[in-house]
């Protein structure tokens, strides 16, 4: 179906990982999409990253099921590909190819250097399920909420640090925002109230800015697990990074790089 | 009995305290006149290893005539005197080993920069000798490789991974993970690598088959290998005979010995799909029987020559027959044996009593070749993928 010598970076699968045991693999013509549709079983955690597939392969080959309907979904563990495809990162060329081998695979083929004349093959088959047509309406591009706040994040480094000390203490997060560029933290339990302020990040063009105060807050209380894991895979700082409020409803992290985009959904606990 | 190792080969020494304890939990020291023995089983007796530090290795080696000491401490605090190699090699200059006899403390002193003093006294427990049966010239297929080709090639398979395939043939060896039963393999990532002949320096096989062995011990050695630089030269025969890995040097020798996965039925299936001509892709053996597995070893009782012995250790005496294979006489006899600590499983054997080889030694004629069958695999898939 695909027959890919590339140059892989694993990075985005690698934070695929993180955030989640299993997800769909969606392939289009032009696009590789890793998602998870926001369902109860996940927490209501949703994802949708999309990926230019010809800014990570050199050759792309993919046909669908019918012209119609051009297009593959497989579920596969992120972790394993990340794995596979973290083992092959000083390869020559590297072949990702849908097989069937004992089950369907995604199988990772590639050639590595050696301190031979000959060069070494490795490969390594990634099990996948290959998902029928008739459950591909789960995979559509999530709508954007109709949110009250959208606002520029800080580092996510430093915003790392923050949820990761706010963890020890307490399970829930309260994220609040307002259209004047400024950001809270907090979390609130029977010992302590800890909130951390961040100023001047700056609110996108998009979105409400007629809408109202701007020193109003939308807030959302979320697990402070998600959050974690989102920010744990962020290895490399995104050119923007996101956050869409939607008042006590739902959390929207955006994260745009160059030749990815990530959304993230962590649902507000009541 | 004293010992004193200086400069870098403080270094050596610690690193094959470190490798022996992925084998075992305990250190068998040995003083002989031939060198420092240093050695480890693991639990279930499937793999031993073992380092011989010539007395040219030391600045210093002295035993008293006729000394017959040896001893087994806790490997966990013997890692402790040289935790952390990376200082050991910028601090220690001289490491001193002896023996304390008022208060039988086994006593490693570092003399550090600065004159610092490290002092560690080690309780021991006397033990036998621990020495395992094994013969690596009559192996049919050895192999010699510089340990950065072997360390590239396990590194490619996850951490958690328990065993290894690996297959021969003239001109190529083929790596691959060892996935136990069915309802693993549709979850597991199947790895495989494939190694040219002339990435080694020496690669001479005589049989073409398939050896299952245990990855952590082999990881073991490899970090020895590694940081002293030494080839490794891997020792393999059939199915079910221990795999030998070795590094050697003009002044110490290591030996690992592995057991191997001994299954008719694995062997079984493995041969016909070369035999099939490559109609099947080779890691398809999806009968195999998990209590196949040699991979748990049993201590029971060997009624051999060294009676006196504590039983689970008879099997490691120096063997008065430098063949494993004629160990096979006793072990059958014991079979007949009840001893109720048996375990109910005959396929269970101790590594070095159950060399056991099967009954004809089978031949694959054609090695497979993976490349081919991936690619016509998927030409398959994609009309039934779709």
């Amino acid at each position: 179906m695909k027959n890919v010598p590339c140059l892989l970076s694993s990075g985005v699968v690698t934070t695929i990982s993180k955030l989640t045991k299993t997800c769909v693999l969606r392939l289009t013509p032009d696009n590789l999409f890793f998602i998870l549709s926001g369902k109860v079983t996940n927490g209501g955690v949703g994802m949708w990253c999309e990926l230019l597939q010809n800014n990570f392969f050199d050759e792309y080959q993919m046909e669908g099921v019918s012209s119609e309907f051009n297009q593959i979904c497989l579920e596969v563990s992120p972790e394993n590909l990340s794995r596979a495809l973290r083992t092959v990162q000083c390869a020559k060329s590297v072949k990702i190819k849908l097989t069937k081998k004992h089950c369907a695979c995604l199988t990772v083929a590639a050639e590595l250097p050696t301190l031979s004349s000959a060069s070494r093959v490795v490969t390594h088959d990634v099990p996948v399920e290959v998902i029928p047509r008739r459950l591909w309406q789960e995979f559509k591009e999530p709508v954007m909420p109709d949110f009250d706040v959208s606002i520029y994040l800080p580092p996510l480094k430093m915003l790392k640090n923050v949820v990761d000390r706010m963890k020890n203490l307490s399970n829930f997060l309260v994220i609040e925002a307002n259209l004047n560029g400024e950001m809270n933290l907090k979390i609130q339990t029977d010992l302590v109230s800890v909130s951390t302020h961040f100023k001047d990040l700056g609110n996108p063009p998009w979105g409400p800015s007629q809408r109202g105060d701007p020193e109003l807050l939308a807030e959302a209380t979320v697990d402070i697990r998600k959050l974690q894991q989102f920010l744990v895979g962020q290895q490399v700082n995104p050119t923007k990074a996101m956050c869409n409020i939607v008042h006590q409803n739902v959390v929207h992290l955006i994260l745009l790089h160059e030749d990815v985009s990530l959304q993230y959904f962590i649902p507000a606990v009541a | 009995m004293q010992c004193v190792v200086t400069g870098g080969n403080v270094k050596v020494l610690g690193k094959a305290v470190h490798s022996l304890s992925r084998i075992g939990d305990e250190l068998y020291v040995e003083p002989q006149e031939e060198g420092l023995a240093l050695r480890s089983v693991n639990s279930s007796r499937s793999a031993y290893a073992s380092f011989l530090f010539a007395p040219l290795f030391f600045s210093r080696y002295s035993i008293p005539r006729g000394l017959n000491f040896r001893c087994k401490l806790a490997i966990k605090s013997v890692q402790t005197v040289f935790r952390s190699l990376a200082t050991l090699e910028k601090t220690v200059e001289k490491c001193h080993i002896g023996l304390d006899e008022q208060k039988d403390r086994l006593t490693f002193t570092l003399h550090c920069k600065h004159g610092l003093l490290k002092t560690h006294n080690l309780s021991y427990q006397d033990s036998e000798s621990l020495e395992a049966v094994f013969d690596k010239d009559s192996c049919a297929n050895v192999f010699r490789a510089q340990p950065r080709v072997l360390v590239d090639t396990v590194v490619h398979f996850p951490t958690s991974l328990e065993e290894v395939t690996l297959t021969l043939s003239d001109e190529r060896m083929w790596v691959r993970n060892h996935v136990e039963d069915e309802a693993e393999r549709s979850k597991a990532v199947l790895t495989e690598l494939c190694l040219a002949a002339d990435e080694f320096d020496h690669f001479d096989i005589k049989l073409h088959n398939s050896i299952t062995f245990c990855l952590k011990e082999f990881r073991g050695l490899l970090l020895f290998a590694e940081s002293t630089g030494l080839p490794v030269t891997m020792y393999l025969d059939e199915p079910g005979s221990p795999v030998v890995l070795s590094v050697t040097d003009s002044v110490l020798e290591g030996n690992f010995v592995l057991a191997t996965l001994s299954d008719d039925h694995y062997l079984r299936q493995s041969n016909r799909g070369a035999d099939a001509e490559q109609t099947r892709p080779p890691d398809d053996f999806m009968n195999d029987d998990m209590d196949a597995y040699l991979i748990a070893m049993d201590s029971s009782v060997a009624p051999g020559p060294s009676t006196a012995d504590p039983p689970s250790l008879a099997a490691f005496r120096k063997p008065p027959a430098p063949n494993y294979r004629t160990r096979t006489y006793s072990e059958e006899e014991e079979d007949g044996e009840e001893d109720p600590e048996r375990p109910p499983d005959k396929k269970f054997r101790s590594l070095f009593f159950g060399s056991v080889l099967p009954p004809s030694p089978r031949r694959s004629s054609q090695p497979f070749t993976t490349q081919e069958v991936l690619a016509s695999d998927s030409e398959e898939d994609e009309a039934e993928a779709d």
